[in-house]
């Protein structure tokens, strides 16, 4: 009490930081705060959050609550300011209470194992007693044969009428918590490392495009900045990524360019990187994705230096910058070029680029081929007029008319997913094989460095939580005296976690013990018979 | 014969394990306890035969890789995973504490849930995988975490019956505690019951599950019905809370101490905070930075999982707290483990998300 009072400010900021209790509070708050953050929907429109107050609060209440909760920053609140201090108290909290407790844990690992007394061997919390027939001296053996064979390297001191054996396992097992502790400040570090010196953006790319920016996520503009901000990507994608070139087409200087791409959340790669083809597979004849695939190449200073195909869980990594396949659309107004390729029944296959409307020749035949119509994704109605279910690629077919000697022959639909509409009667084959240049890859592009200590991380945390869950420090005394012209063995154990296990493993030690004795018994019986 | 049949006999196995080891608990027959066990493992080797059969049925129709066919991608899956894991980690723990009193317990807990997801016609069909999910990630985080929620799922067995056998009054914050989540527990189960004969016909599984739970009560458009849900749901508490002590009662019969309940229910939380972390966090967030290029994006799910996680740190700290043994951590793992559930169903039904998994958009 007296020294309670005696404590400064600073030791009671200590203290307060050093205890559970205050880690308890700190896990209710940051949980309770966070079920807020996932019933109003974080950095959406206005409307939306009072859409959904409105349905738990009712009308009334509803856009008073949404102030309350804008003003407190609830509407972002991972990113707030008291979300952020929660997680640093957290984490001092962490620090403070495993530099108060380690010098007493460091303490316990260290110290060496000494023999106990008689009166404190009877208090420890594993105890086990037998007699065993033989003095102290032919029973050693054995006794110490079973300590190893529990996995235990002993000391040895003579006593008075006998031994004792000493020895203790794992006491660095104790540190299992610090490690853990430890681990969530490697996270949040890795964590911090990666918004201040990482990005996190987006990139769609058409067919046949390429870009040395990403977009990152922004305040939302107003319509003049808007425009300007389409400008400044225009001047930067048509000079491949040159801020000199672009700063002389916009009539910017360079520093007031770099500002802008800033303020609008164009972020330079410090390379280029291009889509070369973007494609979908679907599992068989249904609508459902498989798989989703990007052609993409970098490109540093001119050269090409590395060509890689994506797909979702498979990304492209260069120069600590991460490509991820996130989404596809079709581009507005796009003029693609269809692909096909033709094989005549006798002859190599070619492959052609045609626009909508343009004719081709079958090699070596008179036959020719015009393409009429085009549809993204074709399907027929019930009365079997063709009709176009979805402007995405889903089922992209062409119609083709097909004369020979300039006389009509016949016309029908050919199915890129679809390959025996390719076969025509007399034994040719046009295939579909892409329309090229109307779609984009959506590229989620990321820069983190400080994931690799997020993964560091992550590894000493499955460690520590093994060590403090399925490891233990245990110690483990066996004395043994002598007793009217036998042994009397006494085994004393302590352990800091799984009792039971080491329970039994003492159990079993008694056992052997006791099964040696019976063998031995016998053994000198049959010695005194003969 | 396929992976249905063998479901079907683990279903009636179970169900006929309840009623043997009730019939146990009340005649205190050694043999009939064994016999109780036996038909317990003869369900469980019939489960785990029909999940590796699923594994295979799928296997051979996705041609995917052996791991990637793993049967967790879908609710149907995933929950005969976890009565899977909860009947194993029941029969480990009746081995260790050579007690059979809590099979009455589990048994009709597995067979009830396995006779609901056949009932309920969750899609059984075996489906191909969204690119998103072709991950090899996907196994060790789905596998990890329900075995996590099953053995949260068993502490909160024994901190809910600890807390039925230590309260003794009526006015005592943990009896109102157990008594009203109990209540809450009793009225879902009810309710979900009625949705499921009202509109269970009408719409496909997913779209049940999504859009309809709940629709004959709580978000019934009739005022009036929505009264008498509240309504109903308060008598319901307010029944348990009077009739408490008759279940108490029951339990005393059983014979289990209230310290092999504590102790079992930190080691089922010492088992499966490792196992949720390692799993459900590290390998989800894993899974999330390959397939979407952020490792932590706050959805909703992923906040719902890291609350779990906290509550049950929680619960760890607080035994460590002194005066904070017993009930006090008691309440504490039965909370945690009603966030895990919100945020294994929960959070698909009421709250929408990146990885809002087992249905398709
Ligand atoms: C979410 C974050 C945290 C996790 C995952 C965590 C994890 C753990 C684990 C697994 C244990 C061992 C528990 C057991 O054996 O039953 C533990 C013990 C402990 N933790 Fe934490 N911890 C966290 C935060 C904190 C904080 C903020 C404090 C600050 C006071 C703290 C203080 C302690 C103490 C004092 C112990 C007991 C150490 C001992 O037995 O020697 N923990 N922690």
């Amino acid at each position: 009490m007296e020294q309670e009072k005696n404590k400064t400010f600073i030791d009671k900021i200590w203290d307060l930081f050093a205890s559970v209790k205050f880690a308890i509070i700190i896990f209710a708050l940051i949980s309770l705060t966070s079920v807020v953050g996932t019933i109003l929907e974080q950095r959406a429109e206005p409307a939306k959050n009072i859409q959904i107050l409105t349905r738990i609060f009712g009308e009334s209440l509803a856009p008073t609550l949404y102030n309350i909760f804008d003003k407190t920053g609830f509407m972002d609140m991972y990113h707030s300011w008291w979300f952020l201090t929660l997680l640093i108290l957290f984490s001092a909290n962490i620090v403070i209470c495993s530099i108060d407790r380690l010098p007493r844990i460091w303490k316990m690992i260290r110290e060496p194992i000494s023999p106990l007394t008689e009166e404190h061997l009877e208090k420890v919390s594993i105890k086990r007693e037998l007699v065993v027939k033989g003095k102290p001296d032919t029973v050693k053996d054995f006794v110490t044969g079973a300590i190893k064979g529990a996995g235990f390297n002993y000391n040895e001191s003579k006593e008075e009428k006998g031994y004792q054996f000493y020895s203790q396992k794992g006491s660095f097992t104790r540190l299992g918590v610090y490690i853990t502790h430890v681990s969530i400040l490697l996270i949040l570090i890795g964590a911090l490392i990666g918004i201040f010196f990482g990005f996190k953006g987006f990139l769609p790319l058409p067919e046949g495009m390429s870009s040395s920016v990403a977009l990152l996520h922004t305040n939302s503009l107003t319509r003049t900045e808007e425009h300007e901000k389409e400008r400044i990507l225009d001047a930067i994608w048509t000079s491949s990524g040159s801020i000199s070139s672009s700063s002389a087409t916009l009539g910017m200087d360079e520093n007031t360019l770099k500002a802008k791409m800033h303020k609008y959340g164009i972020q330079p790669l410090g390379f280029t990187i291009r889509c070369d083809d973007f494609d979908v597979y679907f599992y068989g004849n249904s609508d459902m994705p498989k798989e989703y695939k990007s052609w993409l190449t970098v490109i540093d200073g001119t050269k090409e230096v590395l060509k890689k195909t994506i797909a979702v869980n498979d990304p492209l990594s260069y120069k600590g910058v991460t490509f991820y396949q996130s989404s596809y659309g079709m581009m507005p107004n796009a003029q693609g070029k269809f692909i096909l390729r033709i094989t005549p029944k006798f002859g190599a296959p070619e492959i052609k680029q045609l626009n909508l409307g343009e004719r081709f020749v079958i090699p070596g035949t008179t036959m020719e081929g015009t393409i009429r119509d085009f549809s993204p994704a074709l399907s027929f109605d019930k009365q079997g007029r063709p009709i176009t279910y979805t402007e995405m690629m889903n089922n992209p077919a062409l119609f083709i008319d097909f004369k020979e000697g300039g006389k009509g022959k016949y016309s029908g639909w050919i199915l890129k997913r679809h390959p025996t509409t390719a076969k025509l009667p007399e034994g040719h084959s046009v295939e579909f094989i892409d329309l090229w240049g109307v779609q984009y890859t959506g590229l989620q592009v990321r820069k983190d460095p400080g994931v690799w200590i997020v993964y560091l991380g992550c590894i000493v945390m499955s460690m520590g939580l093994f060590i403090a869950f399925f490891m233990s420090h245990r110690k483990l005394w066996v004395r043994i005296a002598e007793e009217k012209n036998n042994t009397k063995v006494i085994i004393g154990a302590t352990t800091n976690k799984n009792r039971a296990a080491f329970e039994g493993k003492i159990n079993k030690m008694i056992t052997l013990l006791s099964k040696r004795d019976a063998e031995t018994g016998s053994a000198g019986r049959r010695k005194v018979d003969g | 014969m396929d992976s249905s049949f063998f479901f079907g006999i683990s279903t009636m196995a179970y169900i006929l394990a309840m009623i043997i080891y009730i019939t146990y608990l009340a005649s205190g027959k050694k043999e009939i306890g064994i016999a109780a066990t036996t038909v317990t493992i003869i369900g469980f080797i019939s489960h785990t035969l029909a999940i590796g059969m699923r594994w295979k049925e799928f296997y051979d129709l996705s041609g995917m890789g052996f791991l990637r066919s793993v049967p967790l991608t879908n609710l149907y899956e995933s929950m005969i995973f976890f009565v899977w894991c909860l009947i194993l980690g029941y029969l480990i723990i009746e081995f260790k504490y050579k007690n059979r009193s809590f099979g009455a317990f589990v048994t009709p807990i597995a067979g009830l849930a396995l006779a609901f997801i056949d009932l309920s016609g969750m899609s059984k069909e075996i489906q191909p995988l969204l690119p998103a999910l072709q991950s090899n990630w996907l196994l060790a985080h789905v596998m990890m975490s329900f075995i996590a929620y099953a053995a949260f799922s068993l502490s909160f067995s024994t901190g809910l019956i600890y807390l039925i056998l230590t309260t003794e009054r009526k006015t005592e914050s943990a009896y109102i505690f157990w008594t009203f989540t109990l209540g809450i527990f009793v009225t879902l189960f009810f309710l979900m019951g009625i949705d499921f004969f009202t509109f269970r016909v009408a719409v496909k599984p997913e779209v049940f599950i999504k859009s309809y739970m709940f629709r004959a009560s709580f978000f019934n458009p009739s005022m009036v019905v929505k009264i008498l849900s509240w309504i109903a749901m308060i008598a319901i508490i307010v029944i348990v809370w009077r009739y408490g002590s008759v279940l108490k009662m029951v339990m005393d019969k059983f014979g289990i101490s209230a310290e092999t309940l504590d102790e079992i229910t930190y080691k089922s939380i010492a088992v499966g905070f490792p196992v949720f972390t390692l799993g459900g966090l590290i390998f989800g967030a894993i899974w999330a930075d390959q397939a979407w290029g952020t490792y932590w994006s706050w959805d909703p799910k992923e906040t719902w999982s890291l609350i779990t996680w906290f509550v049950y740190a929680f619960y760890l700290h607080s035994r460590m707290v002194r005066g904070w043994r017993g009930k006090k951590v008691a309440i504490v793992a039965v909370t945690g483990f009603v966030v895990a559930m919100f945020t294994y169903i929960g959070v698909n039904l009421l709250l929408s998300g990146l990885h809002s998994y087992g249905d398709i958009k």
